[in-house]
């Protein structure tokens, strides 16, 4: 008996936050644990800590990724968050650093945070690519051997103590979803969205550090407590082909191209996004697509935090939902959200 | 070859450990486009067939989204095995995949000059580099009626540092 009942406990897996979370074995742990095992680490330190981050838009924010970086700090400003940004942060070398050198990829994202350090702040980074190099770097600085050796390359002081969360993080988990639930003044009812993580948020799992890498759900329930709803999909983590968009065109188009036609298959209008270089890929490319494939590509892409502000009230024109490739405004009205 | 032997596995790509069940080449989002999938490539350092797995287009195709070292059984690391690979053929000049290299190479020479990314003159020395001056010429202007691109790009103020850890990662 003990046994079925023991073996029942250890092979149970919740299918979804919202279920574990519902659950009597949640009451029971809670009961046993004093909740303190369910708790976020990040939730606890919240409490205590004012929010207060050193923000690292990295390059595509202030351009390429415009609305991400205005979205941004438009919900930060509504949740009381102060975003600092690192002064005279360098570019963190991305995907090109990483192809070509190991070790220059560790040290570029090492001097923003050994900048953050300066600032005594726990760093932010919104976008996915830049979250990964620092979380990166951040792994390697606590290995004291190898800091010693970071540290000589950069000429600059690090000690570690500081941690860097993806922007997804700090709002779903940090912030929480309860605090951004109060504040939505325009619910999504009636949005049918898929929201998509691509690769760097959730993988290497040992890296970020945050959500599952096969099935994550974070931006899943951020959206279902805006009131959206969100639809199963296959294609959360799959790769939109990154880097390849420029040298491998062809690739990309072919890659991005056939998850936006799961979109469709999947019964969504849009799809949600936390990458600026994933947005580039599936949004600006739509017209080469339809060409390419011979079939009408009209898929709005969001930001997640485009999708929050406008439940908070903000204009769309502040989130800079005007400035997509593939028009966002027409799903948006025909839901009467603007 | 042995020395290749060691320092991959150095890297921490345990390769002797795959047993080939091929979970890496059925997660790859690249894998349609390849000469050799993730696994083959795998089984080509098991056989030390080095310069097949240097002169390969895949390490070069690769995109580094990590899917096949999440779900690989055996904890072998194909990524960091691709990783590995391309760098190294990069030193060697065995590079099937020029396109890729010259973004790269472009990329991280503006970051050496700015300390950021300026999109338009990465867009223009790629184009003029690789031979395609017109390459998504129509993305340019369609980036700048958005306000997406700066023309005129700023380097960073820390800039003579940057460039002093450059040289010291050169070396």
């Amino acid at each position: 008996m003990m046994l079925i009942l023991s073996s029942l406990v250890l092979n149970y897996r919740p299918s979804s936050i919202a279920e574990l979370e519902n659950t009597a074995y949640k009451r029971i742990f809670d009961f046993i644990t004093d909740g303190a095992v369910w708790q976020h680490e990040g939730q606890q330190k919240g409490l205590e800590k004012q929010m207060k981050f050193a923000y690292f838009p990295g390059c595509s924010l202030n351009t390429t990724g415009l609305e991400y970086g205005w979205s941004t700090r438009a919900v930060a400003t509504a949740l009381d968050i102060t975003l600092q940004e690192i002064p005279d942060w360098n570019c963190c070398g991305a995907s090109s650093a990483h192809w070509t050198d190991d070790w220059l990829s560790l040290v570029l994202p090492a001097r923003n945070l050994a900048l953050a350090e300066q600032m005594g702040l726990d760093v932010v980074a919104p976008c996915a690519g830049c979250f990964s190099r620092l979380r990166a770097a951040e792994s390697v600085i606590r290995q004291p051997d190898r800091r010693a050796e970071l540290q000589e390359a950069l000429g600059m002081p690090l000690n570690g103590e500081i941690k860097t969360c993806s922007l997804l993080d700090l709002l779903a988990n940090r912030v929480g979803i309860p605090a951004i639930q109060n504040k939505v003044v325009k619910p999504l009812t009636g949005l049918r969205l898929v929201c998509y993580y691509g690769c760097l948020l959730v993988r290497p799992p040992g890296i970020t550090g945050f959500d599952d890498p096969e099935n994550p759900q974070s931006m899943d329930q951020l959206m279902k407590a805006l009131g959206a709803a969100v639809l199963d999909w296959p294609c959360k983590t799959e790769c939109c082909g990154g880097n390849l968009a420029t040298p491998r065109t062809d690739l990309t188009l072919q890659i991005s191209g056939n998850l936006l036609k799961t979109v469709y298959a999947a019964g969504a209008e849009a799809v949600v996004t936390a990458c600026p270089l994933c947005m580039i890929n599936l949004d600006a490319r739509q017209k080469e697509m339809t060409k390419r494939f011979g079939r009408l590509f009209q898929v709005p892409v969001f930001y997640f935090t485009e999708l929050i502000g406008l439940s908070m009230g903000f204009a769309p024109e502040t989130l800079g939902l005007n400035r997509h490739f593939t028009d966002t405004l027409p799903l948006l009205s025909g839901q009467a959200l603007i | 070859m042995n020395k290749f032997r060691n320092r991959i596995m150095e890297a921490g790509v345990d390769f002797p450990a795959c047993y080939q069940c091929g979970k890496c080449t059925a997660g790859c989002p690249v894998a349609f486009a390849m000469d050799y999938g993730p696994r083959q490539i795998v089984r080509f350092l098991q056989l030390g067939m080095w310069e097949e797995a240097f002169s390969s287009h895949s390490i070069w195709l690769c995109t580094a989204c990590d899917t096949c070292s999440t779900r690989c059984p055996r904890g072998v690391n194909p990524a960091q095995m691709m990783d590995w690979l391309r760098v190294e053929a990069g030193r060697q000049g065995i590079v099937a995949e020029p396109k890729v290299k010259i973004f790269n190479d472009t990329f991280l020479k503006l970051v050496e000059k700015y300390g950021r990314v300026p999109e338009v003159e990465l867009v223009i020395r790629y184009n003029l580099r690789s031979g395609q001056v017109f390459k998504d010429a129509r993305l340019g202007p369609a980036m700048l009626r958005r306000g997406k691109l700066h023309l005129i790009p700023r380097r960073i103020r820390g800039i003579g540092s940057l460039r002093q850890v450059f040289k010291r990662v050169k070396q």
